[in-house]
């Protein structure tokens, strides 16, 4: 089995970067609260998976927490967001409510879709979060065509448009960028590379593995973003979004990230060692990068351990809700096929 | 011997053309390959080049002739060494049909094949009028083509939400012509080219709907949507349900369907079948010009994503569309096309055209057969067939498509459910063969289904 040479990020290869722009104390704290109300919301989606209460297909976010937030931290009211079925992390940043996404992962009345989409299928016109969407790749034709209608309705908005490395490899990923760049469209494509897909290495699957190169025969710009540091997405976010704006046409942001948990709940992770993760916990964990910043720019452990109080009042608040929470009505079983 | 020069065949579908131009004048000499002539089809102008050497003897249909039919000779050629006095030679008129191995006397720049097993004509007698159409309203005879241009028109007028994108929509006044027009009325915003990339102008279609918009996306054929087949069902069809009715899409997914002529298995399949089976969807699969456009113009306005089923051999067919300032047809209604108490037909789409020939021979014969015409396959009208069932106590389906889980199948079955014991014998399912579709022009007829199959299934389920 072959094992990915790069270190996440570090090599990074189009842009050698130095530091990014700093935070302010404000957006460290924010950035700090988002990432850790996404980690806290998945380990106990874990939990509750373990326990039977959620079903099916449930793919965790952990420590992939900082793209969402850096990227959702560069956008304005309007913006939307679509992405796959990896998405809880998604709709948090998009200030969809813990319980109504809890709800949804055990199947009750009160989630997002009331009960019938499940953790793969989650929408929200209000938030602008366009799915949670479980087939891979299909997002990214859905949201080119967001941008499109920005487009076609002359207003500034961004399609925020999020795939994976493997979802990359898919035609009509393609497809699509030809005609963003052909029409000029407002899309971000986010490819989040976490090394692996399902359990194929990335060295595995992909002739060119620089995804920031994957738009060069369409002349879509890119570049390769350490997916870890919510600054270096929020800067790159600000770039894109600039450009998107600007009338520019797409951008491309290759997220170099990693995801801890396996790719589903049900995946022993034997494709890659337990030292790999742990070096990457121990040396990038994008919580730990803001919490570290903090601590060391004067903030107390005190002020620090609130926040995380906070946030995990919000996700058990989630849970039991989502426990209690009655199925939907077999009523359900009929309605929302057409309207 | 002076030659020929035939009146070619420059599509598929083309029976007949208008001799628009001619470039060579009588007595001016002739090289292969020289322009002589340009032929309006039903779908484009095209040059006609000359295949032979020699002189322009007699031009036998003067430019401007409309509706020549496709073999009829337009001019003689004299060889080297032939005078005018030679004319006399040449074949009188009109030829005869040449056979499938002999080549024409002219070909076109594109690829001209034969005239095909043609589906047959419009029948003689009159269907029954539609109820959706006040009394005394004024007809207009309109192809079917013109009537979905108009439906578009209308509705594109109507709302500024509306667009239509896909391949060849636009500059090239569309593939089949349909959308002709549609480019200089309302501009390139939202009249929209699109690469040849069906899965991904598909997806950013249901993109557009879900951000609001109401596309409509033209596949050149269905056959080519196989490509978009995932766009189609798992992200057009089951969103509204899978986020809980918070978000659907407006889409209309339309293009010809079905059996064409002579272009064999990967263009020419009926997808009725395949869409009318998944919830979320509707699925039109019209027969006449005025549901072609009273149809359309109900699917651009319905919520839903709905599967527009066209066919190609209709396109230049025409018919009687009601002049009204808005005429929509409803979606889910079936038509009784013909009355009859004898035996009941049912069929769609070019399924039609067997059915109501196949009725005009029964009723020689003293059957006369109630003929419905589903009109839309998903949501199905079943009460229309089985009130009619219920009348006639015999039944025939005839669709184009593969009997194996078709939609005539489907029919049977919802007459089996609610009318079994007003049957007097089995539903009999007249259908295409369980073949892929063949080429040559012999086997392409028996692969489609036939006037005597719909006479002999409606006679053996009346015992006669």
């Amino acid at each position: 089995m072959a094992t990915p040479k790069k270190t996440v990020a570090k090599e990074s290869g189009q842009e050698k970067a130095g530091s990014p722009p700093e935070f302010t104390r404000e957006q460290e704290l924010k950035a700090l609260r988002d990432m850790l109300l996404i980690r806290r919301f998945e380990e106990k989606a874990g939990q509750l998976y373990g326990m039977g209460a959620i079903g099916g297909f449930c793919h965790l976010y952990i420590g992939q927490e900082a793209v969402v937030v850096g990227m959702q931290m560069a956008l304005k009211q309007g913006d939307e967001v679509i992405t796959g079925y990896r998405d809880h992390g998604h709709m948090l940043a998009c200030d969809m409510e813990a319980r109504g996404v809890m709800a949804e992962l055990t199947g009750r009345r009160g989630g997002y879709s009331r009960g019938k989409g499940g953790s793969m299928h989650m929408f929200s016109k209000e938030k602008h979060f366009y799915g949670g969407h479980g087939i891979v790749g299909a997002q990214v034709s859905l949201g080119t065509g967001l941008a499109f209608a920005n487009r076609y309705r002359g207003n500034d908005n961004v399609s925020v448009t999020y795939f994976g490395d493997g979802a990359a490899n898919q035609g009509q990923v393609y497809e699509s960028f030809n005609m963003a760049e052909l029409w000029k469209l407002p899309v971000i494509y986010v490819i989040e590379n976490n090394r692996y897909a399902m359990g194929t290495a990335v060295s595995r699957a992909s002739a060119q593995q620089d995804f920031s190169k994957r738009g060069v025969s369409f002349n879509i710009p890119g570049k390769q973003v350490d997916g870890m540091d919510v600054r270096a997405v929020k800067a790159a976010a600000d770039e894109a979004t600039a450009w998107c704006r600007g009338g520019n046409g797409p951008m491309i942001l290759e997220m170099q990230t990693y995801r801890y948990r396996g790719h589903s709940m049900s995946d022993p992770a034997k494709y890659r060692t337990r030292e790999e993760v742990e070096k990457v916990r121990h040396d990038q964990d994008p919580i730990e990068q803001v919490r570290n910043r903090l601590l060391a720019s004067g903030v107390s452990e005190q002020d620090l351990k609130a926040i995380d109080a906070e946030v995990r009042e919000i996700v058990n608040e989630a849970a039991d809700f989502a426990q209690h929470d009655p199925e939907p009505d077999p009523s359900e079983l009929y309605t929302d096929i057409y309207r | 011997m002076p030659i020929q020069v035939l009146m070619p065949a420059l599509s598929p579908t083309m029976e007949k053309g208008n001799l628009a131009k001619w470039l060579k004048k009588e007595g001016e000499t002739i090289k292969s390959g020289d322009v002589i002539a340009e032929i309006e089809t039903d779908k484009a102008t095209m040059e006609v080049e000359a295949t032979d050497e020699g002189t322009l003897g007699k031009i036998l249909i003067p430019e401007g002739t409309a509706d020549v039919a496709v073999n009829t000779p337009i001019a003689t050629i004299l060889a080297d060494g032939e005078s005018a006095a030679d004319l006399a030679k040449a074949p009188a008129a009109p030829a005869p049909q040449p056979k499938a191995a002999e080549a024409p006397a002219a070909e076109a720049k594109v690829e001209a094949p034969q005239p095909a097993a043609k589906a047959p004509a419009a029948p003689a007698s009159e269907p029954l009028p539609d109820p959706e159409i006040p009394p005394g309203t004024e007809m207009v005879t309109q192809t079917i083509r013109e009537a979905l241009r108009d439906a578009m028109a209308e509705e594109m007028r109507r709302d500024g939400d509306v667009f239509i994108m896909g391949e060849e929509v636009a500059e090239y006044q569309g593939a089949y012509k349909v959308t002709q027009g549609l480019l200089q009325e309302f501009g390139a915003r939202r009249v929209i080219d699109t690469p040849i990339t069906e899965h991904g102008f598909a997806g950013v279609g249901v993109g557009a709907a879900m951000a609001g918009l109401k596309p409509i996306v033209e596949f050149m054929t269905w056959n080519f949507a196989m490509q978009a087949i995932d766009q189609i069902i798992n992200s057009a069809a089951k969103t509204l349900y899978m986020s809980g009715g918070q978000m659907g899409c407006s889409i209309v997914f339309r293009g010809p369907n079905g059996a064409a002529a002579r272009v064999a298995a990967q263009h020419s399949q009926d997808y009725a079948a395949w869409y009318s089976q998944v919830p979320g969807l509707k699925v039109i699969a019209p027969y006449s010009a005025a549901d072609y456009k009273g149809l359309l113009k109900a699917a651009i306005r319905d919520p839903n994503p709905v599967v527009f089923l066209e066919n190609e051999m209709l396109y230049g067919h025409t018919g009687e569309v009601p002049k009204l300032d808005d005429f929509v047809v409803p979606i889910g209604k079936a038509r009784i096309a013909r009355a009859g108490n004898h035996v009941t037909i049912v069929s769609w789409a070019m399924g039609m055209s067997y059915a109501l020939k196949a009725a005009d021979e029964l009723a020689k014969e003293g059957i006369e057969a109630e003929l419905i015409d589903l009109r839309t396959i998903r949501p199905m009208d079943t009460e229309t067939v089985i009130n009619s069932v219920k009348k006639t106590g015999r039944a025939v389906v005839v669709e184009e498509g593969w009997q194996q889980s078709g939609v005539g199948s489907e029919v049977a079955a919802r007459i089996m459910e609610h009318a079994f014991d007003y049957l007097d014998a089995p539903v009999a399912r007249v259908s295409g063969k369980d073949v892929p579709m063949p080429y040559a022009a012999n086997l392409e007829k028996l692969a489609l289904p036939s006037v005597a199959e719909v006479v002999a299934a409606a006679k053996a389920v009346s015992y006669r």
